[in-house]
């Protein structure tokens, strides 16, 4: 039957490009999972951040439970262990990444970024609670954390 | 047929009165006179002008102006010289003069071009008085005797001489928010234009690299090909004028994502000005012509 088996062959070809597009163009669920965690992460920051900085920033009143509750959430955060996030393959390379390769290149000294922000969060919670002045004093170096690891780290928007 | 010599002497007579005509042009030995310099001051203005972000290396202290740092771009890779206070390998060893020459002007102690990766195409707008104050604070800062490397940059554009004609074409005085209607607006459209640079950067270049004035601070692809420098003109960016100066000073967007790449040298500048100041910059950036990207 020759033409049943140009069929078959037709299909067979059919579905090796359509797999091979479909690797070129999607993440494995260990990558997408991996890359949705990191994304979450950076949210939670983003909204802790938020409830204090509207203080430092001096938009809203200053208010010790709400200052304490997100600093000590952001040190929370901070101390949460990213070892499986960065999964091979996940780097800027990939669309919607804007994890810098040098994140693998130099895993130390990204690992070191991250201990400089458990490091502040937890002197920020410490003080947070203890007035107006003494909270905007400790943000500081949390800001500075941040930046100091976007700075290397991440890349601009495309 | 006899004509050939003469259509040739021509030519060589043009190039020689265009050599001529864009020669290198330093300041005047007067221009100096009179000015008291003022160190202190000379800190501020270090900040405004950014010298810090290109001319510290990786590692090294926020105020050794060891040089190092690479620049890619379309006509090579430019290396930023060390402008330490060190006599023989920095700038320590150049007069008043000679150093406004070079941030105003773009002409070297050795009286040649200097690149416009340094932005004396913005500096060329600064109060001579915050020149010789800068120059001031900068022979205070301490000293490197790493030697500068070499730009990487290919024929044609390694011919020095060519920036003569570069600069009659690219390099103007004129403000290009031409009315600044209060103090705020002359004094952000000051920061911005002249000492900030920040247009180097945020408008597109055309192919001999001069900055395309239609596209003002619209945003252009990043010169180390990851991804693009933002539009920041209103036509992009939404924020508040209280928004943009918050983040100028503490590198917070407004939903507290947080700066990064070469925005975190800017800010470590932009946080040693005042509200002030840095409310002034907000104000300009909400008065120059919105341009949408397509």
């Amino acid at each position: 039957m020759p033409i049943k088996g140009l069929t078959l062959l037709s299909v067979a070809s059919v579905f090796t490009l359509v797999s091979a597009a479909f690797a070129a163009g999607h993440l494995t669920q260990d990558q997408q999972r991996a890359m949705d965690a990191r994304n979450a992460h950076m949210t939670l920051y983003s909204f802790n951040l938020g409830k204090v900085g509207a203080m430092v920033q001096d938009r809203v009143p200053y208010d010790a439970d709400v200052a304490s509750a997100a600093a000590a959430n952001l040190a929370a955060l901070a101390a949460i262990d990213e070892a499986g996030y960065w999964v091979e393959g996940t780097d800027t390379s990939i669309e919607g990444s804007r994890a810098k390769p040098e994140i693998w290149a130099d895993m130390a000294g990204f690992e070191a970024e991250q201990v400089k922000l458990a490091t502040a969060t937890a002197a920020f919670a410490a003080v947070a609670g203890d007035g107006l002045d003494a909270m905007k004093a400790g943000f500081g170096p949390v800001g500075q954390s941040c930046s100091s690891c976007h700075e290397s780290y991440r890349a601009p928007r495309e | 047929m006899a004509r050939w010599p003469l259509i040739l002497g021509a030519m060589v007579a043009a190039l020689g009165a265009g050599w001529y005509l864009t020669r290198p042009a330093p300041l005047a030995d007067n221009a100096l006179d009179r000015l008291t310099p003022d160190a202190a001051r000379g800190a501020v203005i270090f900040a405004a002008a950014g010298c810090a972000s290109c001319h510290t290396s990786e590692t090294g202290a926020d105020t050794l102006l060891t040089g190092g740092k690479r620049f890619a771009s379309p006509f090579g890779t430019f290396v930023a010289p060390n402008i330490s206070s060190d006599p023989v390998h920095g700038v320590g060893g150049w007069s008043d003069l000679e150093l406004a020459s070079a941030i105003v002007a773009g002409v070297s102690q050795d009286g040649s071009h200097l690149y416009p990766a340094f932005p004396y195409t913005s500096y060329n707008k600064a109060d001579m008085q915050d020149v010789v104050d800068l120059i001031a604070h900068m022979r205070t800062l301490p000293a490197s005797d790493a030697p500068s490397l070499p730009h990487e940059i290919g024929f044609p554009f390694n011919l020095r001489a060519a920036l003569g004609p570069w600069k009659a074409l690219f390099v103007s005085e004129q403000w290009v928010l031409a009315t600044a209607e209060t103090d705020a607006l002359e004094r952000g459209r000051y920061l911005v234009e002249a000492l900030g640079h920040c247009a180097e950067c945020h408008t597109p270049r055309g192919a001999l690299g001069g900055l395309q004035g239609d596209q003002w601070m619209a945003g252009a692809p990043n010169p180390s090909g990851e991804g693009r420098i933002p539009n920041i003109t209103p036509a992009a960016l939404q924020w508040s004028e209280r928004d943009i100066a918050e983040y100028l000073k503490s590198g917070f967007t407004p939903d507290f994502d947080s700066a990064g790449g070469e925005m975190v040298a800017v800010i470590k500048n932009t946080s040693q000005l005042t509200d002030a100041d840095r409310a002034a910059i907000a104000a300009y950036l909400k008065a120059i012509p919105a341009i949408a990207n397509p």
